[in-house]
């Protein structure tokens, strides 16, 4: 791997050592972490990312907001002493507890003891979880705040906007109310390093910005949809993520396109009142394949029921995701081989955390030769992923007869009956969640 | 059995379940918005605002009491995966 911190880009704004002041006395004094290729282990990135932490002075006072991954720690502390003494710091502002952002802390909260840490109502668990506080050292000064909250520097003030399960469930964003800063933590980054960091300045890191969204926001679109309600009133210089690029030119651009994603899968629905059913098959001699097509065939008899039937060895899997997250029910079939589901059924089911299945029903059938464990093991997945599964699944041995392939349409009236019956305003019995 | 029936607020549904049940067992396969941690109460991220029904719910413990003062709990706010349904009720996310 080439050490790209070698050769600095000429252009580069961020050099070892130095500050960079993004607003008047609002510094950037992160870290850059250009090698890294994969985050989190689920992430991948092709230039690294950067931990970005801020220092907000004003005239009662300096703020630290968010602190960096432990091993970046060294620059984070030679940027900080750039601009600022420890004992000037009566403020840490943690809008994310996650170690890349808390790395710093202990070493931070030892070189500034007299500071105070803000956290979100949510946070306090994980902060004592993260600090492992000892008795015997007397209570951590800390104080959780919520939307409205207010922390005054001087001149300079900080307000708070509780922004739960973005992505996890202490965050909140930090707001400069007099240079319209928004602090926004991980919501509005992306795993993008660049050293020239400003987003007029940078290279085009959109499909970065796209990526983080969809493997760390997706999964929380309704509380995206909620924070930006408390975000998009707010007058707007600046939005100072925790990962990539500062956002300082035309802000309000990602915004935008944040609610552009979270309101993708409601805008892709095919009807408002139509419902959806993808029907998803693997077939080794064709007879999990008519399975699902009697399966589909009896699933269309229901009014108001659009259903869709695809061959799992004829696409990649993740359109089949797009389309799942905007449908209300998914059948898979799968063949057993070797006392187990096939393996595209398996990718499949193991790509789907990336969006909310809460509430969507799942159904699984299969032809199987002597074992016949997969249609048992696919439904034990769905329900592993919360989904219902109200109808017991289907399996037929090798060819399906005439007989079976009534069942099999009998089997996709009973889903679609199923899928009608989840209409607001009935009383569902409990029984019937499956 | 006795039954009780828990409404969804956020999802408009409602569901009839066996007194007794967790809220934890119906919320998620029917849908509803709340979002579980660790499932045993410790983490407080299931935390749970009930609308009506207050008394249908069975009492807190002193360690589900704990994790609700942690994470600077509402008044009839409650863990979604602590709190069984004694009667009818409607629950939204905290």
């Amino acid at each position: 791997m080439m050490p790209l911190q070698a050769e600095p880009a000429a252009r580069a704004i961020a050099k070892p050592g130095e500050s960079v002041e993004i607003a008047p006395g609002v510094h950037w004094i992160g870290a850059l972490d250009p090698t890294l290729r994969t985050f989190d282990i689920i992430l991948r990135t092709a230039n690294g990312t950067t931990y970005n932490s801020y220092m907000v002075r004003g005239t009662d006072g300096v703020a630290i907001i968010d602190t960096v991954k432990a091993e970046f720690a060294d620059d984070f502390f030679a940027r900080i002493e750039s601009v600022a003494r420890y004992d000037e710091i009566r403020i840490i502002v943690l809008n994310h507890l996650e170690p890349d952002h808390t790395g710093a802390l202990p070493e931070l909260m030892r070189r500034a003891p007299q500071a105070k840490l803000y956290i979100s109502t949510r946070a306090t668990a994980m902060l004592k979880a993260l600090l492992k506080p000892k008795e015997d050292k007397g209570p951590l000064a800390f104080e959780t705040v919520g939307t409205g909250d207010e922390v005054s520097l001087g001149d300079r003030t900080l307000r708070f906007l509780h922004t739960p399960f973005l992505h996890w469930p202490d965050t909140q964003c930090t707001y400069l109310v007099e240079e319209g800063v928004l602090f926004s933590g991980d919501v509005f980054g992306c795993h993008y390093c660049d050293t020239r960091l400003l987003n007029d300045r940078c290279g085009d890191f959109r499909f970065a910005f796209d990526y983080y969204y969809a493997h760390i926001m997706r999964p929380f679109k309704t509380h995206v949809m909620d924070a930006l309600k408390l975000i998009e009133p707010l007058p707007l210089k600046t939005i100072a993520p925790t990962h990539g690029p500062i956002l300082r030119d035309r802000p309000r651009r990602y915004i935008t396109r944040y609610r552009e994603l979270s309101t993708a899968s409601f805008a892709d629905k095919i009807g408002n009142e139509e419902r959806s059913l993808i029907i998803f098959y693997m077939s080794a001699y064709g007879s999990t394949a008519r399975m699902a097509e009697a399966i589909c065939a009896g699933a269309e008899e229901q009014p108001g029921l659009r259903v869709s039937l695809y061959d799992l060895e004829g696409g990649e899997t993740q359109p089949f995701v797009d389309l799942i997250e905007s449908a209300d029910a998914l059948a898979l079939g799968s063949p057993t081989i070797n006392g187990d589901a096939v393996k595209p059924i398996w990718d499949l089911l193991s790509s789907l955390a990336v969006i909310d299945l809460k509430g969507k029903l799942g159904a699984a059938f299969g032809s199987y030769g002597w074992t016949g464990e997969a249609v048992r093991m696919i439904e034990d997945r769905m329900r592993g992923l919360k989904m219902r599964v109200p109808v017991a699944g289907l399996r037929v041995k090798l060819i399906p007869t005439d007989e079976e392939l009534d069942e099999c349409r009998a089997f996709g009236r009973d889903i679609a009956s199923a899928i009608a019956s989840g209409e607001k305003g009935r009383v569902i019995d409990f029984a019937e969640l499956g | 059995m006795a039954k009780a029936k828990i409404t969804f607020s956020d999802i408009d549904q409602t569901v009839n379940v066996p007194a007794g049940t967790r809220i934890i067992e119906v919320s998620e396969k029917i849908g509803a918005g709340i979002i579980y941690g660790c499932r045993e109460g410790d983490c407080g991220t299931c935390m749970t605002h009930v609308e009506e029904g207050w008394n249908n719910l069975t009492e807190p413990s002193v360690l589900e009491e704990k994790v609700l003062r942690e994470n600077m709990a509402s008044r009839h706010d409650r863990l979604a995966c602590q709190a069984q349904i004694l009667g009818d009720c409607k629950v939204k996310p905290a």
